[in-house]
């Protein structure tokens, strides 16, 4: 216990951040009530880092009783990497990483034409829960991020093929969460749904949480792909035709290189990045995830095959 | 411009209307008007309303995400969305109007602080009207607004907004909503009239437009003032060198508030305690509101598990198995007396066996008969017999404590939304 007394609640005033922030550390300990091996799935990225962030408040001054699964896809930013190392390593926590890149030498998956391994996630993911006996799996998806994503459940049941149907959703009533599900199923828990992407940076900038660098504006070499701006990687490019140039930019979400673009920024801050989130025009996905443009239905259909 | 966007509260509302009600198009507008749908998402819909043959954009297509739904041109489920003002941040629960209408107005009510109804102007309060506020009123939704959309398809006549207004008043009243309570605005959703800027078409209202009244509207929960209620969630014990006797109850409070130094009982072990700490990863804190995740230590060494409930002392629930309650089934399977089934209240899942079904409510009449049995959407009184003695106060009284779910043991879907007691008083239709 720390030795600091709040204010009396009444005279501070109970704000959005603090509704949101209360509703995540709800759903943290119901789920730590009503399973017996939960697992957070953890990139690195924003919304997972804020995703471990939530829960350390949720059981302190105890240690967060969760694991933390990676699904890496060999194509992530060594800054991202190190982080979640770095961060891991601090909280004293275990962190199981799928590499995608196994499952491809051994054959049980095999690359795409197009060098994106985002879709090739799912198979790791769904061998992972089974392997280790998970039976609730955490994800930072958002309501917000996506049409199919705002129809998505807090507690959602996945059958035992780790699909989503989104026509046999169960009603989901007043803070009463129903994660009963049978041997094989398993749920995936949002404790974020209900933020918005300006939500996460303003809590992110009120907590004073660390993130990877490359959310912040930095100089890197990078082509024109798609009305976007990728980097250089072992995922390809450029090809034929994309030259590379060196740009101020940032990171709105950090995913698998192939499809996740950059944003011409200048914001170093975390005041400039929330000035520019507020301005900006464009969602997250839609400026930088190549994976969602695939068609109209690209999320509910990876959703559907299991991906988070 | 950062400034502007800290400190804001969150008003969390539910939209409910008939098919044609142009519900989708005041959500459009809503977020259309304050900005909050993005050039992608727009240029999204303007792109799938020309693949579809359409000549204008089609606004629903910003709320209906499911192939399913667009294939059909109709929303199936319950849509979140999120928009923000400089005053304040909004949840809102967009609940289709046709398809299994109890379910999902049932699953939006829930959390809902208010909810907007639609009518069609030319049409009025209307059978649909009558069936969702009867919804609302039983689930307890503190707050309505009616609006009359289309307006401008009466010429923007006040005398029929008046009628339409008079009508609702009626409803609403008998629906046992003080005056206070509720709004009638006159709206064009396709043209903008009255939802986020005030219409220069309808001189004679003077009140609030859709996005000012819900900018205004206090957020303040009924259970601020009910007495304590703080299931316990799950235990916490460190058991580290720092905290070697440390045995926090972490809970979120679910009514009332709890104080430093107030005495407890802790349900069902009928056991009295003081708060000695209320305790957050950010410090400790004097006291804790309804809605605050906390973690209360007590003065005595007692053993609570998951699934007891911390309550004010000299306000106790009461303390039962047997429960007479109103259910919204929500189950292709139908409810007949005898049925086993699950029952989760608070953070405590318990077996159940269904008694006597009572009543069953026709919601397009309000009035009550008897079933053998409960249909899908249907909503009817039953008495249920529980394994374990609950905590519980009527849903009147308090929407955490009287609120409750059914379980299929065997698939562990939920079956029905449960309300202690008989939530709907109804008094004479106007």
């Amino acid at each position: 216990m720390t030795a600091t007394l709040h204010a009396p609640a009444a005279d501070t005033s109970f704000d959005a951040l603090d509704v949101l922030e209360s509703e995540a550390i709800h759903i943290f300990r119901e789920v730590a009530g009503e399973f017996d091996r939960p697992v957070i799935l953890f990139s690195g990225g924003k919304d997972s880092t804020l995703l471990v962030h939530l829960a350390a408040k949720a059981f302190a001054p105890a240690p967060i009783p969760f694991s933390l699964l990676h699904v890496d896809t060999g194509h992530n930013y060594q800054e991202v990497i190190d982080f979640r190392d770095e961060l891991v390593a601090k909280l004293g926590l275990r962190l199981v990483v799928a590499h995608v890149q196994d499952w491809i030498d051994d054959g049980r998956l095999s690359e795409r034409p197009d060098g994106t391994r985002n879709p090739l996630q799912t198979v790791p993911l769904l061998d992972s829960i089974v392997e280790g006996r998970f039976d609730a799996v955490f994800g930072g998806g958002r309501r917000d991020e996506e049409r199919a994503r705002a129809k998505e459940r807090i507690i959602s049941l996945r059958d035992s093929f780790g699909r989503w149907d989104p026509r046999k959703q169960r009603p989901e009533l007043w803070n009463l969460y129903n994660g009963r599900h049978a041997a094989g199923e398993h749920v995936r828990v949002f404790p974020i749904s209900n933020w918005t992407e300006l939500d996460v940076w303003r809590y992110i900038q009120r907590e004073g949480i660390e993130l990877p660098s490359v959310y912040y504006a930095h100089e890197r070499e990078v082509f024109r792909r798609d009305g976007m701006w990728m980097a250089e990687g072992p995922w390809g490019g450029p090809r034929k035709g994309e030259t590379i140039e060196l740009k101020t930019v940032r990171y709105r979400t950090v995913g698998d290189g192939s499809c996740t673009g950059a944003v011409e920024s200048t914001a170093t801050t975390l005041d400039e990045v929330i000035a520019e989130v507020t301005a900006s025009r464009l969602t997250e996905r839609g400026a930088t995830r190549a994976d969602d443009r695939m068609s109209e239905a690209a999320m509910e259909d990876r959703k559907r095959e299991g991906y988070f | 411009m950062v400034d502007s966007h800290l400190r804001r509260d969150l008003l969390r509302f539910a939209t409910a209307g008939s098919v044609d009600d142009g519900k989708s198009t005041l959500v459009g507008r809503l977020l259309y008007d304050t900005k909050s749908v993005l050039a992608d998402q727009i240029e999204a819909v303007h792109r799938a309303s020309v693949d579809k043959g359409l000549s204008t954009p089609d606004l629903s297509l910003l709320v209906d995400g499911l192939r399913a739904e667009r294939e059909q041109g109709i929303t199936i489920d319950v849509a979140y969305r999120y928009f923000g003002t400089p005053k304040r941040e909004f949840v809102l629960a967009d609940t289709p109007g046709h398809v299994q209408y109890t379910r999902n107005t049932v699953t939006g009510a829930s959390t809902a602080e208010l909810a907007v109804l639609l009518v069609d102007a030319r049409y009025g309060v209307v059978e649909q009207t009558r069936r969702h506020a009867a919804v609302l009123a039983l689930l307890r939704v503190p707050r309505l607004v009616l609006a009359v959309n289309k307006i401008d398809l009466v010429d923007f006549d006040g005398a029929v907004f008046s009628a339409i207004a008079k009508d609702f008043a009626g409803l609403a009243k008998a629906l046992g909503y003080p005056d206070d309570r509720i709004v009638t605005i006159p709206v064009s959703a396709l043209l903008g009239d009255n939802v986020v800027d005030p219409s220069t078409n309808t001189p004679w209202y003077s009140g609030p437009t859709l996005l000012e009244h819900l900018e205004s509207v206090p957020v303040t929960s009924p259970e601020l003032d009910a007495p304590l209620r703080m299931p316990v969630q799950y235990v916490i014990r460190p058991r580290t060198p720092e905290h070697p006797d440390y045995r926090g109850y972490a809970g979120q409070v679910t009514a009332g508030t709890v104080r430093k130094g107030q005495r407890v009982l802790v349900l069902p072990e009928e056991l009295a305690s003081t708060v000695e700490t209320i305790d957050t990863a950010d410090g400790e804190l004097s006291h804790a509101v309804v809605g605050q995740s906390v973690t209360v230590l007590l003065a005595d060494d007692i053993d609570i598990p998951r699934g007891s409930m911390i309550v004010d002392a000299d306000s106790p629930p009461r303390l039962t198995d047997e429960i007479e309650a109103t259910v919204c089934w929500l189950a292709e399977k139908p409810l007949r007396p005898g049925a086993r089934l699950l029952l989760k209240h608070g953070t405590r899942t318990t077996q159940a066996i269904v008694g006597a079904l009572v009543d069953r409510l026709d919601t397009d009449t309000l009035t009550r008969s008897e079933p053998q049995s409960l249909q899908i959407n249907d909503i009817g009184r039953v008495t249920i017999r529980t394994a374990d003695r609950l905590p519980v106060d009527d849903y009147a009284d308090n929407r955490a404590t009287g609120a409750f779910l059914l379980i299929d043991p065997p698939t562990g879907n939920t079956l029905a939304a449960g309300l202690v007691g008989n939530p709907l008083v109804l008094s004479e239709l106007p």
